[in-house]
């Protein structure tokens, strides 16, 4: 049902079939939800081993980033610049931070091998020189490997968001290596990809070595990845990592998008296998198996109500389509963009469900949202979908959990099935920042 | 060592989020002008009533051409139809840093939003670049100026049921009422402070007004003209004070009742009325000077308030003294919350502490030997003489090991990290166990 506030339709829902692509709801002011499980660029940068941040902006922005790291217990792995009001009238800022960095990195109580730094929007405003404080950095410390990124989201719309800069930036580091012969990467993932996947496995089983800097204990393994042929991936910010590391080192791309769909599964993984030279396996026993898990949960949610959100999983209407051709009552979507990967997803669940409701995840109306309006139990896919549906039985993780092809959806029909069964604590859940990292928070 | 750098230690929370935090329970809208980030930090580590209440606070997700651009169009177009679908009993907007540099006129897009919507709207000077005191105190102080107003009929109430609301419970004849200011999760965290606070005042025969603003609703905080006196509890609600000083005459009294000074408050609440009279009474007010400076000047009203140095204090001590040498004690944390405490500990002790004040406050309220320090290159060499410090867990690293350290969580600088365990030290039995841990 969709709902009203104050008498006025909600601007943050509409029918599926009325959703245009990619961006299907006009822009608002900006609501937040509570559910905090995504990752942030403090996460993706405490992935390099050996590292430690600097974070150059105005307390506002440096509160959260600094609290991230805190409640991630790197503080130790974490320091700060304070922008301040005279800094933007009469303080030489590539002065001040080349100063202010080499003061902190000279208070460390043990050298970094690399150093993440991130300025801010203002210092776009302030027509900071950002190549010559680099320059002197990396002549002060040549010790150090500089990476250098931006929190500046003012210029996201237009330009490389700071999660993108950051995975080009961080992969930039790697030099160049001779290729191993049977080495590979999966590229800018802020989770392990499950070892059992089929994509692992298809890579493992063929004596192939995966590095992934989910994985990666000591600086020198990251830097190893130079060794790979070719680099996977799948998160939505790597495009730009993986165009700059084929071009510098001649890793191959190959994007495999975490789809859902069996025979774009088997495309995605026979395009590995031809990569690496080996016959295109016989994907039906693994597709079987999916069938029956399925089944399996079919027989005990039946027509519960399911709900995605777009935290969930890369592509949602990948993952929708997967569940509504199987059955399932799939009755709410909440994403605020469609990728490209996933349109035609997308327009096929909008032809053939178009019923279905589709959410914002950050219209201003979304803060009014009747989240108690459903009858009966919803099963939520994803921490703002149970937010958003004040349910306790939800699958909590992000970005696809690691899960990936076959065994992603014989997994996750597992842990549905756990989550129809047995309530969750969603509050607490949800509150909790960057799902599958450390969390202090107790 | 450089200032403004901090290796290790946290920074305090913005002035936008103070702001935020003030006006969160009164059902307004605050629109902060941000290009983004600023709505998710606020409400993930400075706002402990995010997920369980509705509050309408937005960010305008401001971009890089329309900053370039100097177009606002786009903010006004959101705000107006946002404030026409959710109806809030007025908009706040206000900027971050970006907005501060390039000069948007902020008063003038508030006045175009009041215009459009006939919902008032105000702006207030933040730019994310102070800290959240200072925006508690923008905002409690322009709530004061709206209310004495309002009630000389200069402009109208904001809450919708204004006319109809009614205390759930009335003040006895007599009894003596009080408006508590400056009460926000920032630094009271949501404990029960409030709740405690409240006991305090009953116990005393106080009649509790409005509490500015935890548990009051809208309606309740514009009736607070009528209160006997207020009580400023931390510099967030100093400004407030003043304002309602010099247009109502409600005197006012600086502090929080916590151990000893649960007495020495309630002294000085009496003797307030007792030398105002307890009929105060809206006057014209005089507008507020501006003077360009963010910061507040000269708000010492000449009431009574523990911290001046005539006073009444719990215990006589030699301030001069007590802070020298190598054991010094020292209490970090707000004002006028760490100022109180320091004499309710030595108290209840008879051990001096120091206070130090990282973020900003009013000169007018701070003790002789108390320090404004914020940075962690100034904090540390002051760390290295302490016996004990008593402060936020997140300074623990630039602590001496020699030191003692006392963990007395802050939100305002740990945000959630440490609120269970952040102590009401208003409730006697809290306070009476923290003293047992020194």
């Amino acid at each position: 049902m969709l709902q009203k506030i104050n008498g006025r339709p909600s601007r943050a829902c509409m029918r599926l079939a009325d959703a245009a692509y990619p961006s299907p709801f006009a822009h608002t002011l900006e609501y937040s939800s509570p559910a905090r499980g995504t990752w942030n660029i403090v996460h993706t940068g405490m992935l390099v081993p050996e590292s430690h941040q600097i974070y150059i902006c105005a307390s506002g922005c440096l509160r959260g980033v600094v609290l991230t790291a805190a409640e991630m217990g790197a503080m130790d792995r974490f320091s700060s610049l304070e922008v301040r009001e005279k800094d933007l009238v009469d303080v030489d800022n590539e002065r001040f931070l080349i100063d202010g960095i080499s003061d902190i990195v000279d208070r460390l109580p043990r050298r970094p091998r690399a150093i993440l730094v991130f300025p801010a929007c203002v210092h776009h405003f302030l027509g900071v020189n950002f190549r010559y404080v680099y320059d002197q950095l990396r002549a002060k410390y040549p010790d150090i490997d500089w990476i250098p990124c931006m929190m500046d989201p003012i210029r996201q719309t237009r330009s490389l968001t700071p999660e993108q800069r950051e995975r080009r930036e961080i992969y930039r580091q790697l030099r160049p290596l001779p290729h191993e012969e049977k080495a590979c990467n999966i590229l800018g993932s802020n989770l392990p990809t499950d070892p059992e996947s089929d994509l692992l496995r298809l890579l493992t089983d063929n004596g192939w070595t995966v590095r992934d800097l989910t994985t990666c204990q000591t600086y020198d393994d990251f830097l190893a990845m130079a060794k790979g042929q070719f680099n996977i991936w799948y998160n939505t910010f790597t495009a730009p990592a993986a165009k700059e590391c084929q071009e510098r080192l001649q890793q191959d791309s190959l994007h495999i998008p975490q789809l859902w769909g069996y025979d774009e599964i088997a495309d995605g993984l026979n395009r590995v296998a031809d990569r690496i030279s080996v016959p295109h396996p016989d994907w039906r026993p693994r597709i079987a198996a999916c069938e029956l898990a399925l089944d399996a949960l079919h027989e005990l949610i039946g027509g519960t109500p399911i709900a995605i959100d777009m935290s969930f999983v890369f592509h949602p209407f990948s993952l929708a389509r997967l569940l509504l051709t199987h059955g399932f009552h799939v009755t709410q979507l909440f994403t605020d963009v469609i990728f490209p990967e996933d349109e035609s997803d997308f327009r096929w669940v909008q032809a053939h469900y178009g019923d279905i409701e589709l959410w914002s995840t950050k219209n201003a109306d979304m803060r009014l949202m009747d989240r108690q309006s459903h009858a009966g139990k919803v099963l939520a896919l994803g921490q703002k979908a149970a937010y958003f549906n004040d349910t306790p039985y939800f699958v909590n993780f992000i970005e696809g959990g690691g899960l990936f092809a076959y065994e992603g959806i014989i997994r996750l029909a597992h842990l549905m099935s756990e989550a129809f069964l047995i309530p969750k604590d969603t509050r607490t859940l949800v509150l909790q920042k960057g799902w599958g990292g450390p969390c202090c928070l107790c | 060592m450089l200032n403004q750098t901090a290796r290790i230690i946290s920074t305090y929370s913005a002035d936008t989020f103070g702001v935020c935090s003030a006006l969160f329970e009164l059902g307004g809208m605050v629109v902060i002008h941000d290009p983004s980030g600023c709505n998710s930090t606020y409400t993930t580590h400075d706002e402990p009533r995010w997920y369980d209440h509705d509050s309408m606070i937005y960010v305008s997700a401001l971009n890089e051409q329309n900053a370039i651009l100097g177009n606002d169009e786009r903010l006004l177009a959101e705000t107006i139809e946002t404030v026409r679908q959710q109806q809030p009993a007025f908009v706040c907007l206000i900027a971050s840093q970006i907005p501060f540099m390039i000069g948007t006129d902020m008063q003038a897009l508030a006045r175009i939003i009041a215009q459009k919507t006939g919902v008032p709207a105000f702006t207030l000077p933040t730019n994310n670049m102070h800290y959240y005191a200072q925006g508690a105190w923008y905002a409690f102080r322009h709530l004061a100026e709206h209310i004495t107003r309002a009630s000389k009929g200069q402009e109208a109430f904001w809450a919708k049921d204004y006319a109809n609301w009614q205390p759930t419970q009335a003040p006895k004849d007599g009894q003596l009422r009080l408006n508590l200011l400056g009460v926000t999760p920032q630094d009271f965290s949501i404990n029960g402070s409030d709740t405690s606070l409240r006991q305090w005042a009953e116990e005393h025969d106080f009649y509790v007004q409005s509490c500015w603003a935890m548990g009051s609703s809208l309606a309740e905080i514009e009736h607070s003209t009528t209160a006997d006196v207020n009580l400023v509890l931390s510099y967030g609600g100093l400004g407030a004070a003043a304002v309602m000083a010099q247009a109502c005459g409600i005197p006012y009294v600086v502090g929080v009742p916590i151990g000893a000074m649960r007495e020495v408050l309630a002294q000085n609440v009496q003797q307030a009325t007792d030398k105002h009279g307890s009929s105060p009474v809206c006057q014209e007010t005089t507008p507020s000077a501006p003077d360009g400076s963010p910061f507040p000047k000269g708000t010492a009203s000449g009431y009574t308030t523990y911290l001046r140095h005539d006073a009444p204090s719990p215990c006589l001590h030699n301030y001069a003294s007590a802070c020298q040498g190598a054991s010094a004690s020292l209490l970090i944390g707000e004002s006028v919350y760490a100022q109180s405490l320091a004499r309710a500990l030595e108290s209840a002790t008879g051990q001096h502490y120091r206070v130090i004040v990282p973020m900003e406050t009013d000169d007018a309220l701070l003790l002789p030997d108390t320090l404004r320090v914020t940075d962690e290159v100034d904090l540390e060499p002051l760390f290295q003489h302490a016996g004990t410090i008593i402060g936020d867990p997140m300074y623990a690293p630039i602590m001496p090991k020699s030191a003692r350290f006392v963990s007395l969580p802050h939100e305002g600088f740990s945000g959630r990290l440490y609120e269970h365990q952040i102590p009401d030290l208003i409730a006697p039995h809290c306070f009476v166990q923290f003293v047992t841990q020194l």
